[in-house]
């Protein structure tokens, strides 16, 4: 369906990656959002909070991050969109309950503007180093997916289909900002809202005596029904059965958690999106995400003018990871390089897909600042000169 | 009496549990399902639509009252029954949202959220099931085990002070505070109808027996035991100031309602501080459900 238009600022704008989320956020529909104050993430809700009662929704701003971070959940359950925004610190406290929205399968959005850690770390520069807790933070097996925007442009672009895919698969989606892409100001395209795509809510039409709240079929993602609507559900944390009741049995732990992990592993191919440039034919390519693909850029062009065949793999999907490419091209090219803002994270899944086929170059910066792209530079020509394993 | 005539009889407050999920997990003599008897009655008096209701928890024994209560119910996180439900009020303000959960759950790691959420009056009615220790996971220490008392993580008694709930939450700003035992069924039944019928937050303590685990640890008998002392020891006083009612292990238990008073919910205030500052601009949304077609 499309969007609202209510909710969308159609225009062209000059913006920060923050704002953009904002817009993007009202845009896909969302009028509801909890959050706590975190540097460098705030913007984000501090324009919805100004916006959104002119659109008809409402900003809650919680006593911290544990409340902040299920509050939407609430709200997603009574029919609403919802969302919350926060920084390293804030993401941390929000661990418990990314665990029980994939545990509950409740859509919603949790948007990470990375700053610099470990704790209060650096509050006001730049890291990409929570990709991992984005994918492990919770305890359990489960799945999420996370995004990764390089752009404000990509901020508002993304923030949609984040929400889009949260509502499509049920699953708490991580929107992975770092401080620079959350602060660049550039410009942003907001098209008209009958060019917006907005995925509605998997509400069942199945009657009250039919409906079992966690019943799936095919693409095993089950059909919501929200509180008043007279299903009489109930939805918990703990190990269930179909009927949503509690049911601590191994088979029934075995059926859940897989499904979980399935139904995104299942669709894997559709979810993962990448940015490809001159792979073909490329000795080195380098996989990037966030504003250090940006970075990069400059490295990888400057190695082509030395005559080095220099491929770009970005990640705009970061989980699900793209195995399956990382894969196919180890076979082709010598090496992989992997600048990020950390000291090693991605790095090692790309490693992993890798298999030993090619080498894995990791170029870390322990954050606070972006990458000289000299220093990348470096690594691309080092890795262009390794023997092909 | 015919077969027919007994087959008939169902007790009142059957299509309110969810039938298919008895046996309960409690133990005998336990108190949260007197609560629970006492609940349902309170939707039956005062008529309300069930369609509306949402019941929250959080968890620890009485988080499981959620699981058994034929609504829409929610058996969140540990000690974040408060905001969820914050999340669905304000989503859907047609909704009458219900947090049931326990003194551990609420006071202690939810702490927070009661005062905040007492603070903005958001239209909750919290029933808060105390008793007086952390049952679910062996009889710990809680915010409210009294004085004294021994739990298995204070083997030689406790010797820090309790939280006195009423207090608490009528200094944060509840506007219906009131408190029972477990003894006091239609009392409790009662201060549930009212609180129903109260917009802002609301709380309802219910002192309630743990006979496996506070009350073996510190020898004080048996469930029956409890609702002797329950008889004996409480004293109706309505109205009394909150800062008297505060509990200890074996003295005086002090009941009743002690606020009963005015003051806009947080979603009133909202919409009229938009507006106020809006005008026109501001677009009062009765719910904010998203399409679903």
């Amino acid at each position: 369906m499309k969007a609202d238009p209510k909710g969308v600022l159609t225009g062209i704008h000059f913006m920060d990656g923050d704002h953009a989320c904002c817009e993007g956020a009202l845009a896909a529909g969302s009028r509801f959002a909890s959050g706590y104050p975190i540097t460098p993430s705030t913007e984000v809700v501090e324009r919805f909070a100004a916006r959104v009662p002119t659109v008809g929704g409402a900003f809650i701003q919680m006593e911290d991050e544990l409340a902040a971070s299920i509050t939407l959940q609430g709200a997603v359950w009574a029919g609403a969109k919802a969302f919350t925004v926060t920084s390293g610190p804030g993401f941390s406290l929000m661990m418990e309950h990314i665990g029980y929205a994939a545990m509950t399968e409740t859509p919603c959005v949790f948007v990470d503007v990375q700053r610099g850690g470990p704790s209060t770390g650096l509050p006001t520069l730049p890291a990409q180093a929570d990709m991992m807790q984005a994918r492990w933070g919770s305890h359990g097996d489960y799945e999420i997916i996370a995004l990764c925007p390089n752009s404000p442009q990509e901020c508002f672009d993304l923030t949609i289909t984040a929400f889009n895919l949260a509502e499509e698969f049920r699953v708490p989606v991580m929107f992975m900002m770092d401080e620079c892409v959350g602060h660049m100001t550039e410009k942003v395209v907001i098209p008209a809202a009958d060019q917006i795509e907005v995925v509605p809510r998997r509400h069942t039409r199945k009657s009250v005596e039919d409906y079992l709240p966690y019943e799936t079929n095919g693409d095993l993602v089950p059909e919501m029904a929200h509180a008043g609507d007279g299903y009489n559900f109930h939805v918990t944390g703990l190990t269930h059965d179909q009927r949503g009741y509690p049911d601590m049995t191994l088979p029934t732990q075995d059926k859940l958690v897989r499904r979980l992990q399935n139904k995104i592993l299942n669709a894997v191919d559709r979810i993962t999106m990448t940015e490809e440039e001159q792979i073909e034919g490329a000795d080195v390519v380098v996989v990037s995400y966030g504003i250090t693909s940006r970075v990069a850029q400059r490295a990888i062009e400057a190695a082509r003018k030395n005559g080095l065949r220099v491929g770009k793999l970005r990640l705009i999907t970061a989980w699900p990871f793209p195995e399956k490419k990382i894969r196919e091209l180890a076979a082709k090219v010598k090496a992989f390089v992997v600048p990020e803002l950390n000291l090693g994270q991605m790095v090692r899944e790309v490693e992993r897909a890798a298999a030993g086929q090619a080498k894995t170059f990791a170029v870390s910066h322990a954050g606070g600042g972006v990458h000289n792209p000299e220093d990348i530079l470096k690594v691309i020509v080092e890795a262009s000169r390794c023997r092909t394993v | 009496m015919s077969d027919s005539l007994i087959n008939d009889l169902v007790n009142p407050v059957e299509p309110f549990l969810r039938s298919d999920r008895i046996p309960h997990i409690w133990c005998p003599g336990c108190g949260i399902g007197t609560t629970v008897n006492s609940f349902a009655r309170a939707l039956i008096d005062s008529e309300i639509d069930l369609r509306s209701l949402a019941l929250v928890s959080g968890i620890g024994c009485t988080g499981r009252v959620a699981g058994y209560v034929k609504l829409d119910s929610f058996h969140t996180t540990h000690g974040r029954a408060i905001p969820f439900a914050t999340g669905l009020k304000l989503a859907n303000p047609k909704l009458n949202v219900i947090v049931y959960s326990g003194d551990g759950d609420l006071s202690a790691i939810g702490g927070n959220h009661l005062i905040h959420a007492a603070r903005r009056n958001i239209d909750l009615k919290v029933i808060c099931v105390n008793n007086l220790i952390y049952a679910m996971t062996g009889g710990q220490t809680a915010p409210t085990t009294p004085d004294h008392s021994t739990t298995s993580t204070n083997p030689y008694g406790v010797f820090e002070p309790s939280f006195n709930l009423p207090q608490l939450v009528e200094a944060a700003g509840a506007v219906y505070v009131a408190r029972w035992t477990t003894f006091h069924v239609r009392q409790i039944t009662r201060a549930m109808s009212e609180a129903f019928q109260k917009k802002g937050f609301s709380f309802i303590e219910i002192i309630s027996p743990c006979p496996t685990l506070y009350q073996r640890r510190n020898k004080m008998g048996d469930a029956l035991d409890a609702m002797k002392y329950y008889k004996e020891k409480s004293k109706v006083r309505n109205g009394a100031p909150t800062s008297e009612v505060g509990m200890t292990m074996t003295g005086e238990i002090i009941v009743g309602k002690f606020v009963d008073r005015e003051r806009p919910d947080y979603q009133t205030m909202m919409r009229a501080q938009y507006s106020e500052s809006l005008g026109e601009r501001y677009v009062e949304e009765p719910e904010m459900v998203c399409d679903c077609s």
